[in-house]
């Protein structure tokens, strides 16, 4: 529609900027909390913020809003506690959001599972956790692709990765051998090794599930009711849709 | 039709207009970008009229697309830096940049790897002086000591100190940087033209200096752009000329007049750009370094960097000052990797000693015989051309931020976000060379 109407194309243009405005309110700068109440304090914030979840490094309850938004401020009387855990599952982080929690230097496990903004830049800017990060979650990411997992070679601690579900990565079982060998202390889950590849049964023919991704035919679409009908010089396989 | 574009006889659909406002001579990533900021500081809609002229359509022989594709903070000079860290915060937010409605997302396959310079023990203060400057101006590098890089990249085999980015640099695809301009600034109006610019038409006023000289200063009125195959012809009047040409652009000064004085009068400077050919091999190894291997740069002269997934890597070499292979063609020597590239290479990373050479291809860097880096401003002798060329080799990394260079001198008139003022073409007349030591 927005092709033949300036006034669609317009109304697409708005609705797209607007969304991307949000996602930049979302992940402005919390420069006048940290400057008010200092960096852990604004990090816990910005964290609730976003609608994630966080643990401080001594204590060993999670704090997190409630279904309908609200939150505890209990976190404003102990200015000096540093994050260790924090999930961010499916919230609009990206790699400006990061800018409020690199100062958490004691952050050990990150989820970022289902965030539909972290991309490839985001995870280069990881390398500043390059000391205490051990557990990082980034599957079910659609920017994600093998580019931004090559930045992860400088978390040196890391002992759990989960990569499940990446659609930005073409052949997952190959990545997570590679990513295997680039960080031989971790652990790396959701990449079976045998995801993405043509699959042969026993007598060598191409099983029945990846018939179809493997081999391209013509088409031949025919109406309900009729039986499809093929001229002479037509041979060979075709794949029969009936119109509905 | 005077005033319009409207005539009543459409002899040939492919001709540039009659009249343009800019015209940005050189369709490469350049021309592109500097075409795409115009239109994007224009304050009316319609404000400039761009015309991008290119020659080849299939960019057969183009740097652009010819180059292996990297980007690094880690140069000695300030103003490469921030145009560095300008361009990739240009390419972090491409998306927003650059979208056309019902078009595909920008994918530009950046793969953050980083760049590892090597430092022998004679060139380490120098490296080092330069990592205290880029570290100054925002770029993310560190130092590492040999224990380090041991540790760190165990296949590697070096005595000397590294210089890693850990952010902000690797590498990218050229092509699809290249398109996106393109396709964004055509959606925004900008007309481009298959043609070659074969001639100008200017005009000459003279000033006197303080010390009884004549200066002749030219004005371009018209630059003539000649379709394809044919003798036809179409002279666009325009009021300023962006010479984006790289390897070209000495021949379209050239053809303007520039250098063509005597050896001692300011018109005899002529634009030292001139194409200088560089190989890059594709090599396949299977045990060679995995998926942490940065864009590995040694103080021979000598890089590589990995290539997809397979155990490919791209390998080359920059040749010395007296042994420039011949510029005639793209054809590559395959000697040149048995003598230069091989042995400095399986030193450096002993995995290599057996390697297989899968392919290779040669490229043009717009060389600046002068001091290797941009020049990037209005000529003296010519009072409406610009000048954005001489990259040597680090053109397509600066692409983004110098086409918004560009853009405010012509149309703010002075430099606004970044200070390029070092890379007038005056030093050139002062010959003041300003060095830049991190070329490869």
């Amino acid at each position: 529609m927005n092709q033949r109407f300036y006034d669609v194309e317009v109304f697409w243009r708005w609705s797209r900027w607007l969304k991307s405005r949000r996602v930049q309110r979302k992940n402005a700068y919390f420069g006048f909390t940290q400057k008010k109440f200092g960096v852990n304090i604004a990090a816990a914030y910005y964290v609730l913020h976003l609608g994630g979840s966080f643990r401080f490094t001594d204590q060993s309850e999670w704090v997190h809003a409630n279904s309908r938004g609200k939150f505890s401020y209990n976190f404003l009387n102990t200015p000096d506690s540093t994050i260790e855990e924090v999930d961010l599952s499916r919230t609009l982080i990206n790699h400006n959001g990061l800018d409020n929690i690199v100062s958490q230097k004691t952050l050990r496990s990150l989820s970022v599972q289902g965030c539909p903004n972290v991309d490839d830049w985001f995870l280069a800017r990881l390398h500043v956790f390059g000391e205490s990060l051990q557990e990082l979650d980034v599957s079910h990411c659609p920017r994600i692709t093998v580019g931004g997992l090559v930045a992860l070679q400088h978390l040196r601690k890391l002992r759990r990765l989960d990569v499940s579900s990446l659609v930005g990565v073409s052949s997952p079982s190959l990545v997570r051998i590679l990513l295997e060998e680039m960080l031989p202390l971790c652990e790396v889950t959701g990449a079976e090794y045998d995801q993405g590849f043509v699959q042969h049964d026993s007598m060598g023919q191409l099983k029945e599930d990846t018939w179809l991704e493997t081999r391209s035919f013509p088409v031949c679409i025919y109406p309900a009711g009729s039986e499809p009908r093929l001229a002479p010089s037509h041979s060979g396989e075709f794949l029969f849709l009936q119109a509905a | 039709m005077p005033g319009t574009d409207w005539s009543p006889v459409e002899l040939r659909r492919d001709l540039p207009p009659d009249r343009a406002d800019i015209v940005v001579v050189g369709g490469g990533v350049i021309g592109w970008s500097v075409a795409y900021w115009l239109k994007k500081k224009e304050r009316v809609r319609d404000g400039v009229r761009v015309l991008v002229v290119e020659k080849d359509p299939t960019y057969s022989e183009a740097s652009t697309v010819l180059s292996a594709g990297g980007i690094r903070q880690q140069f000695s000079l300030k103003e490469n830096i921030q145009l560095s860290l300008a361009s990739v915060d240009f390419m972090r937010n491409i998306n927003e940049h650059l979208w056309v409605l019902n078009e595909d997302p920008i994918d530009l396959q950046f793969n953050h790897s980083g760049y590892l310079f090597l430092a022998s023990e004679s060139v380490a203060h120098i490296m080092e002086e330069n990592y205290v400057t880029q570290r100054e101006h925002g770029a993310k590098v560190t130092l590492l000591s040999p224990a380090q890089l041991k540790e760190r990249f165990p296949w590697l085999n070096t005595d000397g100190f590294g210089f890693w980015g850990l952010e902000n640099e690797g590498w990218f695809d050229p092509w699809s940087l290249l398109n996106a301009f393109r396709r964004k600034a055509m959606s925004m109006g900008v007309f481009h033209c298959h043609g070659e610019v074969t001639g100008f038409t200017c005009t000459t006023s003279s000033r006197e200096t303080e010390d009884g000289d004549v200066l002749r200063i030219k004005r371009i009125k018209y630059i003539d752009v000649k379709m394809p195959d044919s003798r036809e012809y179409q002279p666009v009047e325009c009021a300023i000329v962006i010479n984006a040409a790289g390897v070209n652009s000495g021949k379209i000064a050239d053809m303007i007049g520039i250098g063509s004085g005597s050896e001692h009068s300011m018109a005899g400077f002529s634009l030292p750009v001139e194409p200088r050919k560089r190989y890059v091999y594709v090599v396949h190894c299977p045990d060679g370094p995995g998926l942490e291997s940065p864009f590995l740069i040694d103080y021979s002269g000598v890089y590589f960097r990995r290539e997809g997934l397979g155990g490919n890597y791209i390998t080359g070499n920059s040749p010395e000052e007296t042994e420039e292979p011949d510029i005639s063609d793209l054809k590559v020597d395959h000697e040149f990797f048995q003598e230069k590239v091989w042995p400095h290479l399986s030193h450096r990373v002993p995995a290599f000693e057996s390697l297989k050479v899968t392919g290779a291809w040669a490229g043009f860097y717009d060389y600046n015989t002068f001091d290797q880096n941009a020049i990037i401003g209005l000529h003296p002798r010519i009072s409406n051309m610009f000048l954005a060329t001489g990259f040597s080799g680090h053109g397509l990394q600066h692409s983004p931020a110098v086409g918004c260079a560009v853009a405010e001198l012509v149309l703010d008139g002075g430099f606004r976000t970044i200070d390029l003022s070092a890379f007038d073409f005056k030093r050139i007349l002062q010959q003041e060379p300003i060095l830049e030591r991190n070329i490869v």
